[in-house]
């Protein structure tokens, strides 16, 4: 069976949508043109994982309306544990659905011009800058039908704009809440690190109600100007009902750094793409990305940095454990463009496999255009090692707790590069409950 | 707590459809040293690896009894937590476990849920053992024998067999690679654990680990038997005439398991 390929919206509806929303024209354009494209464009191409039959265009939904939290106090729990409820000063942006429904930041962000708000104020009161960046030079609308949908119907997201040699000491934090399983969420975040900025920005996606068939498309775009230095943390944990495509890019000035810790932990089937196109000479990424998979959910993970500039240095590094009856493709490109001499593609995968009927595979793809460069990759696919449970129950412990230190040493390499305490520990305590 | 006895009867193993025990007899009780020495390739370590309950070695015949209890009933944790411990020859690493974590967790599977040792008395119980065993002390945030040297992963065994104390420990090899100081420290932490409590088999190719520590029995396994048992003297003239004299005494030609 296939899903209709029409979309649940027509332009009247963009056009009115967008107008509600109070953007300029430019905006309303761009999203007209896209779901003209969405029409024709194919899915995106996600090797080895047919994807044909998911769900992401139809939805019941797709303007809920939430209500905003007038006080941290009456965040649900799975957001308490999130942030630290402690720190008064802190910058944190929640967003319940669709709605901006907690903002605050710190005044001595605030005092340095950076900018940290809901998209659609954003697109209100900073459109030039944003109109600069949204869309043009990470991810274009017309790629294939989810760029282009995700540009026509983007309905929540958060802008980060860090001005030029500023740099943003506490970690930057947004919580994307879906508590109403009606609400597909067409997500758009934009972090924009201007020349000799850094700052850390880590974001979770947190369902706490099981969606039927619930869709959500993500695009996160971050740009980095020369020697900017951005961190991305993220943990997406949506529910096992929601069909997810998140695509998360970067584009990198001269001498600048872009770091991503990734904790995969949806519940749902996803596709995921995490592009670093090094542009400027001497730039920098490094992916690193867990996943847990269980249930009978399907995913397929694209980890990919592309090397442009000189002396450019990318890294990838994932570890996936799949049980139950999980599926995941796991596909690690390192890809050196002709003239990107001296550069270095570096990438492991490892995947541990808990039960019989999950599937994981790793390929790891190099693909090199340039004589001067080093690449290599290393790859894995195994189970628990059978002397690592012996000599751990050698000492008393029990197989399942073991079995239980074993896998969370197997992560802790990007568990341990969770920006924030509170991420960190609430990335430990869903792996936790997902391995069980 | 009272002494222990591990017996072990006629013990026979196989590894791979291969038989490479062929009917060890031995006793050892709390409050005794006991050593095995012996050529390699003789069946020492598959010995111990039969007691702990490895996965490969399959138990074809014979028994293992500890204080009167069918050990080879038990789960490998079940024996561990009935009070036996092995020094591996070779122990494994693990990736992302801290040493710490994984002696608190082994240190708490033997404690009642509710009843988990604190973590301030864990860390001055772990600080004043790596001390003892002149340890660093930020080999308790390393990841567990990950890129441990020789020495320092048989140094880590002690460490946990200080803070697991078992009724009776098998150390298997636990002086090989060790240089002259470590293997003073060692022992000191071996006959640290010296009680009425505690019975020990040392599985050794060297006098110079039993000068330190002092055996009650010394015992030589060859083709998968213990084929003589005497007192420490028999350890030195080992050291000094090798195994000739044994085998010619038994009438031995191939001292390994492979006839
Ligand atoms: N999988 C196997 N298949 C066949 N033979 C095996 C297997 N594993 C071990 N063996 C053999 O069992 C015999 C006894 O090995 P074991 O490790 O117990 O010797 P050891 O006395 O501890 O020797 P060493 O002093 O060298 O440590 C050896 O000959 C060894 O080759
Ligand atoms: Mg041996």
């Amino acid at each position: 069976m296939t899903v209709e390929t029409n979309l649940p919206v027509d332009r009247e509806y963009i056009r009115s949508f967008s107008a509600e929303k109070g953007e300029g024209q430019w905006l309303a354009d761009l999203r007209l043109a896209a779901l003209e494209k969405a029409e024709e464009l194919p899915l995106p191409k996600a090797d080895k994982t047919k994807i044909t039959n998911w769900n992401f265009t139809q939805f019941p939904s797709h303007t809920v309306t939430s209500e905003p939290f007038s006080s941290l106090e009456e965040l649900p729990e799975e957001v308490k544990t999130l942030i630290n409820m402690e720190e008064a000063n802190k910058t944190l942006y929640i967003q319940r659905n669709q709605t901006p429904a907690f903002l605050s930041i710190s005044e001595e962000l605030a005092g340095q011009g950076v900018i940290f708000t809901d998209i659609a104020t954003a697109v209100r009161e900073h459109s030039d800058l944003v109109q600069k960046y949204f869309m043009t030079s990470a991810v274009q609308p017309d790629e294939h039908k989810l760029t282009a949908l995700h540009a026509a119907l983007m309905n929540g997201g958060a802008f980060l704009y860090v001005p030029k040699n500023v740099e943003v000491k506490e970690p930057i934090q947004a919580v994307y809440l879906q508590d109403n399983s009606e609400a597909a969420l067409f997500n758009h975040v934009l972090v924009v690190a201007d020349d000799n900025s850094a700052v850390t920005y880590v974001e979770n996606y947190v369902s706490t109600v099981a969606a039927e068939s619930g869709v959500v498309n993500i695009v996160a775009e971050v740009v980095a100007g020369t020697n900017a230095k951005v961190v991305y943390g993220a943990v997406d944990n949506l529910a096992s009902g929601t069909t997810t495509y998140v695509n998360r890019r970067g584009v990198t000035g001269r001498d600048a750094r872009i770091e991503w810790a990734l904790g995969m932990m949806n519940d749902g089937d996803t596709v995921s793409e995490n592009v670093t196109n090094l542009i400027g000479d001497g730039s920098f990424a490094d992916t690193k990305q867990v996943v847990v998979g269980r249930g009978s959910q399907s995913q397929n993970f694209t980890t990919k940095v592309v090397h442009f500039g000189k002396h450019t240095e990318g890294y990838i590094l994932k570890h996936g454990v799949m049980k139950d009856a999980a599926k995941s493709i796991f596909n690690g490109i390192g890809k050196i463009e002709h003239g990107a001499s001296k550069s270095n593609a570096e990438q492991e995968s490892r995947v541990l496999m808990l039960s019989e009927k999950a599937r994981g595979d790793a390929n790891p793809i190099l693909l090199i255009d340039e004589d001067d460069v080093t690449a290599g990759h290393a790859a894995s696919v195994g189970r628990v090692d059978p002397l690592q449970l012996y000599y751990l129950m050698s000492r008393g412990i029990s197989r399942h707790e073991a079995e239980r230190l074993i896998i969370h040493g197997f992560l802790a390499p990007v568990v341990e590069k969770m920006p924030i305490e509170g991420v960190k520990q609430q990335l430990t305590r869903v792996i936790e409950r997902k391995v069980r | 707590m009272t002494a222990s006895t591990l017996t072990i009867k006629d013990l026979h193993v196989s590894i791979d459809g291969k038989e490479i025990l062929k009917g060890v007899n031995l006793e050892i009780k709390g409050g005794e040293f006991h050593a095995i020495m012996g050529p390699n390739g003789t069946g020492k370590s598959t010995l111990s690896a039969a007691i702990m309950g490895h996965p490969k070695y399959e138990v074809t015949q014979g028994s293992i009894e500890l204080d009167g209890e069918n050990v080879l009933d038990m789960e490998v944790d079940e024996r561990a937590r009935a009070g036996l411990f092995l020094a591996m020859q070779y122990p494994s690493e693990i990736s992302g476990v801290t040493n710490a974590d994984f002696l608190r967790s082994a240190i708490n599977s033997r404690r009642e849920e509710g009843d988990e040792i604190s973590l301030m008395k864990f860390i001055r119980e772990m600080d004043a053992k790596m001390d003892l065993l002149e340890m660093d002390q930020d080999m308790a945030q390393r990841y567990l024998n990950e890129g441990f040297s020789g020495g320092e992963k048989k140094r880590n065994e002690i460490l946990q067999l200080t803070m697991i104390k078992p009724k009776i420990a098998i150390l298997d090899e636990i002086d090989s690679g060790l240089d002259i100081d470590a293997l003073k420290v060692v022992a000191k932490g071996i006959n640290e654990m010296r009680s009425e409590d505690f019975g020990c088999l040392m599985i050794t190719h060297y006098q110079r680990l039993l000068n330190y520590i002092t055996p009650d029995v010394v015992h030589v396994m060859m083709q998968g038997r213990v084929v003589k048992s005497g007192g420490a003297e028999l350890a030195q003239r080992l050291e000094a005439e090798g195994y000739d004299w044994i085998k010619q005494e038994l009438g031995i030609e191939d001292e390994t398991v492979s006839q």
